[in-house]
């Protein structure tokens, strides 16, 4: 089942164009990559995905939805920057995403933050960027949606942290579901997708598997990405 | 179990050769179950469908087995088993020779380098 579909989507901010004629598809089971350089519409599309944005052409649907308030029940979207109030405790966030979403799972989010060793009294100010970062992945991944939207999760921590985060997203893997990862740091990201789309100025320039690249070009995406956006 | 990955292979036929691995060398025992598919992408830091792909694979070729519900299994076929290690140590001689061809070296120089190897290893040279 396709969970994200877009056909001939294009977005512009005044006169320039962010995104110009994206068709694509994302299905449930599958985690894809959006890969791209800065500048090249990865956030926009995240963004018209989440409604956050409206199309200025063309279509985008979540489970066959326009972006709305049905699709927004389905969609558990990471954005780029720390969101989570810096005053909250954990317990408060906890409150606060049982509150918003019916999909939430505490129980499922109460384990990771004990197995990180975060207290719950703790409040967000108190805590590392990393730790910030791990916090606020655990609470998108708690929610039972049909899509994950996860814009940059690695950007910016260390490697241990990263690892920390990719695992996270492997042992939430459930087929009923698509996560969609936008990130420059393709190395280190590529070993858990299935697909990755390429973006280079707001148009779709390469979808396919990773292991099929790997297969019929023999070498990594993030070579194939180095050769494709070579400066 | 240690995973590790090259960059110019697809992954599932790496995971495919290092369970295979695995079981040549006891780290999966006969008879074993494997841990579910979930856990072993995570483990090894790969995608779940990759996983289940190479696992297929392995299932294909008799490694191998699953139980309806109780999950997937090691073989207890100890001859498969020795069939698999000679299959692993044949390609790593196809990659040594393919290795000592493109150095241009003779097959008798590839034998006394080889017998003065064995030799180091059991110290009676």
């Amino acid at each position: 089942m396709n969970v994200l579909t877009c056909n001939a989507l294009s977005k512009a901010y005044g006169k320039t164009p962010a995104l110009s004629g994206v068709s694509l598809n994302v299905e449930s089971g599958h985690i894809v990559g959006l890969l791209g350089p800065n500048g090249s519409g990865k956030t926009t599309l995240i963004k018209l995905a989440n409604g956050l944005l409206t199309p200025d052409d063309g279509t985008i649907t979540v489970c066959g939805m326009r972006p709305g308030k049905g699709s927004h029940a389905l969609v558990s979207y990471l954005p780029e920057r720390a969101v989570l109030p810096e005053w909250m405790s954990v317990t408060q966030i906890l409150d606060f995403y049982a509150d918003f979403y019916a999909d939430f799972n505490r129980d499922a989010a109460q384990e990771m933050i004990r197995h990180l060793g975060i207290e719950e009294k703790q409040r967000i100010r108190q805590m590392s960027k990393g730790t910030r970062e791990k916090v606020q992945l655990i609470m998108v991944m708690s929610r039972q949606a049909k899509l994950y939207l996860l814009d940059e999760p690695i950007g910016g921590v260390d490697p241990a942290t990263r690892d920390y985060i990719l695992s996270t997203i492997i042992s939430n893997y459930n087929p009923e579901a698509a996560v969609v990862i936008s990130t420059h740091l393709i190395a280190d990201v590529e070993k858990i997708l299935d697909d990755v789309i390429f973006l280079n100025r707001g148009c779709v320039v390469l979808e396919n598997s990773v292991d099929e690249i790997r297969e019929t070009r023999g070498v990594s995406v993030d070579a194939l990405f180095r050769e494709v956006f070579k400066c | 179990m240690r995973w590790s990955f090259a960059n110019d292979l697809p992954i599932y036929t790496q995971l495919v050769e290092q369970i295979k691995v695995g079981v040549v060398t006891g780290a999966f025992p006969p008879g074993e179950r494997l841990p579910s598919v979930r856990d072993l992408a995570t483990e090894a830091g790969v995608n779940p469908n990759t996983m289940q792909r190479a696992l297929a694979q392995l299932e294909s070729e008799g490694l191998v087995y699953s139980q309806r519900t109780a999950g997937r299994f090691v073989t207890e076929d100890e001859a498969r088993i020795g069939e698999a290690k000679r299959d692993l140590a044949q390609k790593h001689v196809a990659r040594f020779m393919e290795a000592m061809r493109s150095l241009a070296i003779s097959r008798e120089e590839t034998l006394s380098l080889l017998e003065a190897e064995y030799g180091k290893e059991t110290g009676d040279e």
